[in-house]
């Protein structure tokens, strides 16, 4: 049984008559100690995802799924007070940007004590010695001076060691890493890569790494869902599904990635920018961007279907298609 | 930390000299001097004018004037009233605490209820209690204080006759003031004699409650409104996320991790309204007869008498001064990143 299954999440805000669904339809399941990739542009839900997973999605915002259970607990039917039990304890988040993820006012060491004392009941000498323990596992040198440090006083980078050393402060079943390391420098950003997937390996923990850079993926994700506009474009096994993929958005980050190293915001493959609340076509969301884009396309939603290695969301899945065949539908 | 002092206390004595002009020159702004004043209608004899004026001092130039004016200030000398031959200092020291007393009552009422309905409002919004809360500040703020207290007079007072219409306490009661705060006098009175001072408490706090209100209203809608945009400010903020992500109860996330930051800037304005507290106190005073500063200042503003505008307004300036200096070290330590800055 997986660790967590998601079924048919949508989350929708604003004006109930004409809401802007961010996400729709999402399916996604993570079992016990895996790696997942989500990868997408910029606006394309995955933040939010995570959020109505964390239970962080406030009013006017709304959050309904057939099914978000986690460890066997179906999180819809609990109550505020018991999900709030299992989050931040079992399934723990770290954010984009560590410089302001942090309370300015408070101590390093009380931010991480904090966490031990709430879900941990841990006090004293005991809540001190697991703080400094867990500073240590996230290798931050000189631990012991730095528990009375004020955030402002650590590097970016620091920051996020000390962001990450509360979320596995319960030791979690399920670590969601929300871009963790956008916000860092080139030379550190690798370095807090090594240290989540060391940690996840030693806690047997299972991990959401979500990036908008594939390479990151391709080198430590088990599986990966695409995500475009608020869908799964298409979700499968690691090696296989960046040899072949079957989606043609999938196909562009692939052919993107060169340049995204470098830094480009855009993608040079596929022009134009993911659709937001005013601007999202009745037919497939990628028909406006999409270089193999047929009629079908624009008037009909495709459906997740099962490909050859996962499954997708395409009338016209890549992979399933001879190549003199797609050629031709380009030149048209 | 030090340099920070430092840096504070070096614009003060600019800020006392500017003080001492001003009342020295506004003072003698207005037309008439203290013996025209206290002869009023009557006629003046020219000799016996320039006698009294010379013994006052007052004959010699200005500058002359404000060179002794300051040279009393250096030796600690605040001098005496012109009418009562009183020490200006010893004057202000009786008067002092019904100012303080008054001024801390609706301080109190207005940090209370101010928070409370700020923070409440910023936690609910959208909802009509915020709209409620913002529409009555907003009102608040630009009410009239001498209107408004004598719309609550006439309807507390006069119509439901809950409230006394001025004064500490009612004449009945013989109090030897021990504080100087009639609150806590009646009450120590009344322990120590209970059949003399019976209800001496109770008639104090009746006597406090309208001037107090009156005199909290603005600080209240200002503090309310900087409370709740300052919450939902800091309701925004990343760490806020990571406190809810946390798995932190909502009653941690608002208090600990969210009014904690939002009350740096609502300090700075709470700091900020002991000016306009002294300023209303001057009108609510008058309105309630209320025994303090005020009503001192507007007396002898109205008598011409020079060394106790000169010198009152100048302890109610260093006070305000030194109040706003206590913010700024308490904006300092509640913010740990200016109390680091080098
Ligand atoms: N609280 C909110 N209210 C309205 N729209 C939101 C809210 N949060 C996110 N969105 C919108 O939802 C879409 C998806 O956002 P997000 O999940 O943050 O994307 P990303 O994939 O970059 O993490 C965006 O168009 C964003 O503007
Ligand atoms: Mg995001």
């Amino acid at each position: 049984m997986s660790l967590l299954t998601i079924k048919n999440l949508s989350v929708a805000f604003g004006n109930p008559a004409n809401p802007f669904r961010a996400v729709e339809n999402m399916d996604l399941t993570v079992n016990q100690g895996e790696i997942v990739g989500i990868v997408g542009e910029s606006g394309s839900g995955k933040s939010v995802t995570m959020m109505a997973l964390m239970g962080l999605i406030d009013a006017p915002g709304r959050v309904t799924a057939d099914e978000l259970s986690f460890d066997g607990k179906n999180l819809l039917k609990l109550s505020a007070r018991e999900r709030r039990k299992i989050v931040g304890k079992d399934i723990a988040m770290i954010f984009q940007d560590p410089m302001t993820s942090l309370n300015p006012s408070y101590t390093v060491g009380y931010q991480i004590m904090e966490v031990l004392k709430v879900h941990q009941g841990l006090r004293g000498a005991k809540l001190k010695q697991r703080a400094l323990e867990l500073m240590e596992m996230v290798e931050i040198p000189a631990a012991k001076s730095r528990l009375d440090a004020y955030p402002h006083q650590l590097s970016g980078g620091m920051s996020q060691r000390v962001v990450i050393a509360m979320a596995i402060a319960c030791n979690p079943k399920l670590l969601i890493a929300d871009e963790p390391t956008t916000a860092l420098d080139v030379t550190i950003q690798a370095q807090i890569m090594d240290l989540l997937v060391n940690l996840q390996k030693s806690q047997n923990m299972a991990l959401i790494m979500i990036t908008h850079d594939l390479a990151v993926v391709a080198e430590m994700a088990d599986r990966v869902a695409v995500m475009y506009a608020g869908q799964v474009a298409e979700l499968g096994r690691v090696p296989e599904l960046f040899r072949q993929p079957a989606h043609p958005y999938t196909e562009a980050l692939l052919a993107s990635i060169p340049e995204h190293s470098k830094g480009a915001e855009r993608l040079s493959t596929l022009p134009g920018i993911v659709p937001g609340q005013y601007d999202r076509p009745s037919g497939c969301l990628l028909s406006p961007r999409c270089p193999y884009v047929q009629e079908r396309c624009r008037a009909e939603r495709p459906q997740l279907t099962p490909s050859a290695n996962g499954s997708v969301r395409c009338h016209f899945p890549l992979i399933a298609q001879p190549v003199e065949i797609r050629d031709r539908k380009v030149a048209q | 930390m030090l340099l920070f002092l430092f840096r504070r206390l070096s614009v003060l004595i600019p800020t006392f000299l500017g003080v001492t002009l001003l009342t020295f020159g506004l003072i003698r702004m207005i037309p008439g001097d203290p013996i025209e004043v206290m002869v009023g209608e009557r006629t003046l004899d020219p000799a016996m004018h320039a006698a009294a004026m010379h013994r006052l001092g007052l004959d010699k130039p200005l500058p002359a004037q404000y060179f002794d004016y300051l040279t009393n200030l250096l030796h600690g000398n605040f001098g005496e009233s012109l009418i009562t031959r009183d020490s200006v200092w010893h004057e202000f020291t009786t008067l002092f605490p019904a100012t303080l007393e008054l001024a801390t009552a609706a301080m109190i009422f207005a940090v209370v209820v101010g928070l409370l309905a700020g923070v409440i409002a910023a936690i609910k919004r959208g909802s009509i209690f915020d709209h409620g809360v913002m529409g009555i500040s907003l009102t608040g703020f630009s009410m009239p204080i001498f209107w408004w207290g004598l719309i609550l007079i006439m309807f507390f007072s006069v119509k439901l006759g809950w409230t006394p219409v001025s004064g500490r306490l009612d004449l009945a009661y013989d109090i030897t003031p021990r504080t100087g705060f009639m609150l806590i006098d009646s009450w120590l009175a009344e322990r120590a004699d209970p059949s003399a001072n019976a209800g001496a408490f109770v008639d104090a706090l009746k006597h406090l409650i309208l001037p107090a209100i009156v005199l909290g209203t603005i600080p209240l809608a200002v503090i309310a409104r900087m409370t709740r945009s300052s919450m939902l400010e800091v309701l925004r903020e990343d760490y806020v996320r990571t406190a809810r992500a946390k798995g932190l109860s909502p009653a941690r996330v608002i208090f600990i991790h969210t009014l904690r930051n939002a009350l740096i800037p609502v300090l700075t304005v709470v700091g900020l309204q002991v000016g306009t507290l002294m300023g209303g106190a001057v009108l609510t005073e008058t309105i309630f007869s209320w025994p303090g500063i005020g009503k001192w200042l507007i007396d002898a503003i109205a008598r011409r008498d020079y060394p106790v505008v000169q010198n009152g307004i100048l302890i109610v300036a260093t006070l305000i001064i030194v109040v706003n200096f206590i913010v700024d070290i308490l904006y300092g330590i509640a913010n740990p990143r200016i109390r680091h800055a080098k």
